[in-house]
């Protein structure tokens, strides 16, 4: 067993992802068989391997960096538009700190 | 039509790109009862892009290199004002403020954006059995699976919809529905197109390409869309060559690798239309040798730990405050986190969020998601020696043809390790392609690949136009 029941309910938790009592079990074993299957990477030997983290390309060095200078923006409105609820201009969710 | 003979029959005033946004719109709403290619059209936006052609061509101007040319797009790039869902309940109701890079230029060329496609949810899948809208079916078997993740628009110019049309490909959603639906597929180089406006679900991996009928318009609707834009950091400085110009020359003395680890397993219907397409490569004049892959039974491992991770923290985003949708029944902000998200994400999202967690967690970050980086390096490094020999690798694009609806849902593994051939040169970013190569006796598409080095897609394209216009042996 790679993944218990209980982790994977601590890694919905991490995840902020609510699951049911079945997809609790069903992803268990589904990610046990997953995870059993990559376990084969460390039949490689990766000791003086750097990550690969990005595709790169050659470029200056500081190619990548546009000019620093203010631009104009989406503004409040476009960008709270697609928000379920909203009020003034900022975002509206459920109470989070008791006052 | 090809996109050239499109700018011909403009041109002569054979047809006005008005009729042919209609044609195209009508074609589209006919077929989509029985393909389901298509989530919505955008009647108004192709008739004013059209209507902007033929008004450039009223006054002798040049109308752009896709001038009236009707082109489909994923539902994972978005597009301003016109509603973009990524085939997820989660953004059911979104619309987009902002045109995706790589629309902005098609439209700027005279390209008619007539509607966007079906997909996988949040272009994780390989069968296009994971959108939350229904399934798209295989045009040229509607009781098979498009591939995935990009099938709809695969499928959009598999049925004669779009004469173009741009997916995306983070592990193969390009090449494998190009192959599964008979088509030509591009996944460029990692850099080449801006992914500004495409949905991110792996950044590292993930790239947006051209569909089309023929090699030489995916050339031209590659063209339009590369090269630098600042809205992405990764995208590149390179110049952009003029793809369609390259393509048409001869081939003779090309040297092709034929990788020996991406023959083992595949089914006989697909070797045998690959050894085929070889013998064909040779009567080119191209040198053919076997090279050696080492790593390539150990990318899919690399690919899910690093995809998952990547989509993990990208798809946190979705939380229930910005993207319209929010769970009905949620008293505290946590809940209401939680229960959005269970409630929005279908089965396939949540499988991966919870194994890219899993992998970045506290205990567990160095064992998977370090190490499958490092194997991602092997990786690379296989491409790096092998292109010290060859100029280009062919192979098969998936080891199967489109298997039925229903036939794989079942087993997520078995679903991934069908990946295994265009994973690798996902993890690599270099440039690859899916070009038909024949039919089963089946009468099912079978789709080679080819592989260039970084930002060398002219050879790509003049090796896979080649063998085209040879027709398949």
């Amino acid at each position: 067993m790679k993944i218990t029941e209980k982790e994977v309910r601590y890694v919905a938790d991490l995840a902020n992802l609510r699951l049911t009592d079945d997809e609790v079990h069903r992803m268990s074993a589904e990610l046990d068989e997953i995870l059993t299957h990559v376990d084969a990477l460390n039949e490689l030997d990766t000791t003086n391997v750097e990550p690969m983290a990005q595709v790169l390309f050659d470029a200056p060095e500081t190619a990548t960096l546009r000019e620093d200078c203010a631009r104009a923006t989406l503004g409040s409105a476009v960008a709270t538009a697609n928000a379920p609820l909203t009020a003034a201009g900022c975002y509206k969710v459920p109470l989070v700190i008791e006052r | 039509m090809t996109i050239a003979e499109i700018q011909d029959g403009l041109r002569a005033r054979k047809f006005s790109a008005a009729e042919l946004a209609e044609g195209a719109l009508a074609h589209g709403e006919a077929e989509n009862p029985k393909t389901a290619a298509f989530l919505r059209f955008s009647p108004e936006r192709a008739r004013a892009a059209a209507a902007r052609v033929d008004e450039k061509l009223a006054r002798g101007e040049d109308p752009g290199a896709l001038a009236g040319v009707p082109i489909a797009v994923k539902d994972v790039i978005v597009t301003a004002g016109l509603t973009t869902t990524c085939a997820s309940k989660m953004l059911e109701h979104y619309t987009p403020p902002y045109d995706a890079t790589a629309v902005q230029r098609i439209e700027a060329a005279g390209g008619v954006v007539i509607g966007k496609t079906n997909c996988d949810e949040f272009a994780m899948g390989s069968s296009n059995e994971n959108s939350a809208f229904g399934p798209v079916r295989n045009p040229r078997a509607l009781d098979r699976v498009p591939g995935g993740s990009s099938g709809g628009s695969a499928a959009a110019v598999a049925q004669g919809t779009a004469v173009v049309s741009l997916g995306s490909d983070t592990g193969g959603s390009i090449r494998q529905p190009a192959s599964f639906c008979g088509v030509v597929g591009v996944t460029p180089t990692y850099g080449r197109v801006s992914r500004y406006g495409l949905v991110a679900f792996a950044s590292s991996l993930d790239h947006i390409g051209p569909f089309g009928r023929t090699v030489r318009d995916t050339a031209t609707l590659l063209r339009t869309i590369a090269g630098r834009d600042e809205m992405d950091a990764t995208s590149a400085f390179a110049p952009v060559p003029d793809y369609a110009a390259a393509v048409g020359e001869s081939v003779r003395g090309m040297k092709i690798g034929l990788p020996r680890e991406y023959f083992e397993g595949l089914r006989p219907e697909v070797g045998d239309r690959i050894a085929a397409a070889v013998e064909g490569l040779k009567s080119l004049g191209c040198e053919v040798r076997d090279i050696a892959m080492p790593h390539t039974k150990y990318a899919i491992s690399s690919y899910y730990i690093i995809c998952t991770a990547e989509a993990s923290a990208n798809l946190a985003r979705y939380d229930g405050v910005r993207y319209t949708m929010r769970s009905a029944h949620s008293e505290t902000l946590a809940d209401m986190y939680r229960n959005t998200r269970g409630e929005g994400f279908g089965a396939e999202v949540k499988r991966r969020i919870m194994l890219g967690t899993y992998v970045l967690s506290t205990g567990y970050y160095d064992a998977y998601y370090l190490k499958a980086q490092k194997v991602r390096a092997l990786v690379a490094r296989d491409f790096t020696a092998a292109f010290g020999e060859v100029d280009a690798i062919v192979c098969p694009v998936s080891p199967f043809p489109a298997f039925k609806l229903g036939e794989k849902v079942a087993n997520p593994l078995e679903m991934y390790l069908s990946d295994i051939y265009t994973i690798t040169g996902s993890l690599a970013g270099v440039p690859c392609l899916s070009v038909p190569c024949g039919e089963t006796a089946e009468g099912l598409p079978v789709g080679m690949q080819i592989l260039t080095r970084h930002f060398d897609e002219t050879t790509m394209f003049r090796l896979a136009d080649a063998f085209e216009r040879a027709g398949t042996p």
